[in-house]
């Protein structure tokens, strides 16, 4: 890890931390932005971890931009990607199906390995929590094995149901509100990803490493889930 | 105590500054675009600066007082009538019950806010009852609605009768023949071409009908950026975007919290307020402005309400 900091707006600067995408990113991401949120304490308006990097608003308020950089360079000395406390474990409960994941089939005829092929592909691989964007809660979680990678829609769809489980590239992601979209969607999740009575709102947070466990017809309607067909949704 | 609105126009959202704090969950910042008419409304009637207030974009608005209470207009001259009497903005003025406000069409600037005594009363989504229909937050009735007629609005203090009286002509929007907006350099700019950085600093834009509270576009030049592919990063206020197209997009209150497209920078934030008021077809320059001076204007600028 080698850090950059460039200026992005009045109040921001953005810490690049890496090049590339990877997993092993995510430790050193969470780390960092543990240590910016202590050292910064009241002078830190948002602090936004994504894939290689971390933006950072102070409150020009309180600091400026030379301070800023000195807090930021006390904060990431020394760091250490952090292991335990770097993200916690979560198992969302999907119930994989065409009928409510209407590319389920056709990734499946496309790689060969039927339905029960892609599920099993999907489900048995642990996924990083890279950011969160898009929509409130919407976690962009990788990566998908290379197989199962699918370009998105060339036209996104007008409605995507809420907890419709999606893959772009070698990403997935869960839609937590109805929302456009033009991910491949292969199930639904009777999770509620986003609910303001949540702690920290949000289900799913960044480092967080996300497994989907597959559950059937009636286990979805158990835990709350809408098994309304694609069709009738959209 | 209360306003009901008989036509809600184009859009009128509930704003005050925003959700901070909730960026890296994917929440929407939200907030009134023209925070600098937002500032002066509230502080007309000696409000808090982060009371909620409406904010009016285009006009088209009707709304009906069932109290009498005094209200604050500033922002967008949007042509606002007080039952047949012209209401010119930067202001505060009574109204009485069964007196309509009406705000009409565009005659300068495109947004205008209202403010009451303490604010008008919405649920606090997140910190803030801004309005952010994409993120179903805020507003009204805290799913994110825009106002719809019929609505009734309510503020806090309904025992305080502020006092009418305008603000200071000079503090009023100055809107010049030609508008510069300064710009903060940064994020992807050494990856634009020579000829797309002179391009961008020194040719007149026109601001685009795609123009709404997450991005207004700009014509002019087509901008050539090396980098095509990029991983997406957090986006600040103001964020100029330049998609492949070569035309830039300037990010504003409601922009998405994540983006992959190269950036020249950001508009500083009373740039952000300028420009939401500009009209599709406004002509506008950008100019480069070192961070230490756009720091101490922008807290002179804050300065005037501590």
């Amino acid at each position: 890890m080698k850090l950059r900091i460039e200026v992005v707006a009045i109040d921001s600067l953005m810490l690049r931390l890496f090049d590339q995408i990877d997993e092993d990113n995510m430790p050193w991401l969470l780390a960092a932005t543990e240590r910016l949120r202590e050292t910064f304490a009241g002078a830190l308006l948002e602090l936004v971890p994504s894939y290689t990097t971390v933006l950072l608003q102070y409150d020009l308020k309180q600091i400026d931009d030379r301070q800023a950089r000195l807090l930021i360079q006390q904060a990431l000395a020394d760091l250490q990607p952090q292991a335990s406390k770097a993200g916690r474990e979560q198992q969302i409960p999907v119930w994989y199906q065409r009928s409510v994941g209407p590319e389920l089939q056709a990734i499946g005829e496309r790689t060969g390995l039927g339905d029960a092929g892609v599920i099993k592909l999907h489900s048995e691989h642990t996924y990083q929590v890279f950011a969160l964007g898009f929509a409130p809660g919407y976690a962009f979680m990788g990566l998908v094995d290379q197989v199962l990678a699918s370009p998105r829609l060339s036209t996104p769809r007008q409605q995507v149901p809420a907890g419709s489980l999606g893959i772009a590239d070698r990403q997935t992601a869960i839609y937590p509100l109805q929302s456009p979209g033009g991910w491949n969607l292969i199930g639904r999740s009777p999770a509620r990803l986003f609910d303001r009575e949540l702690d920290g709102y949000s289900l799913l947070q960044p480092g967080d490493r996300v497994r989907f466990i597959p559950i059937d017809h009636a286990e979805f309607i158990k835990l709350g889930g809408d098994d309304t067909p694609f069709e009738a949704k959209s | 105590m209360s306003l009901l609105i008989e036509r809600s126009g184009a859009l009128a959202n509930l704003q005050d500054m925003g959700r901070v704090g909730v960026r890296h969950l994917g929440v929407t910042q939200g907030g009134g675009a023209d925070w600098i008419a937002q500032n002066w409304a509230n502080w007309l009637l000696g409000n808090p600066l982060d009371a909620a207030v409406i904010e009016v974009t285009l006009g088209n608005l009707e709304l009906l007082a069932e109290a009498d209470t005094c209200l604050a207009l500033c922002g967008a001259d949007l042509g606002a009538q007080l039952d047949d009497q012209a209401i010119s903005p930067g202001r505060s003025f009574k109204i009485r019950r069964g007196q309509r406000l009406r705000l009409q069409t565009p005659v300068a600037g495109v947004r205008a806010y209202i403010a009451a005594p303490g604010g008008f009363v919405a649920p606090q989504v997140l910190g803030s009852c801004s309005s952010v229909k994409r993120d179903q937050l805020g507003g009204l009735h805290g799913d994110g609605q825009p106002l719809q007629t019929n609505d009734r609005l309510q503020w806090r203090d309904t025992s305080r009768l502020p006092t009418p009286r305008e603000l200071d002509p000079q503090l009023l929007p100055q809107r010049p023949t030609k508008i510069v907006l300064p710009v903060v350099l940064g994020a992807q700019i050494a990856d634009f071409s020579g000829q797309s950085l002179f391009d961008a600093f020194n040719s007149s834009w026109k601001v685009d009908q795609r123009a709404d509270r997450m991005g207004i576009r700009l014509l002019g030049p087509t901008l050539r950026c090396e980098r095509q592919q990029m991983v997406s990063e957090g986006v600040p206020l103001g964020a100029i975007q330049v998609p492949s197209d070569g035309q830039p997009i300037v990010l504003l209150n409601d922009r998405q919290t994540i983006g992959g497209y190269p950036r020249l920078g950001a508009l500083t934030p009373s740039a952000v307020a300028q420009l939401a008021q500009c009209l599709p077809g406004t002509e506008l320059q950008l100019k480069p402005m070192a961070l230490e001076a756009a720091q101490r204007l922008h807290k002179q600028l804050l300065a005037q309400w501590a």
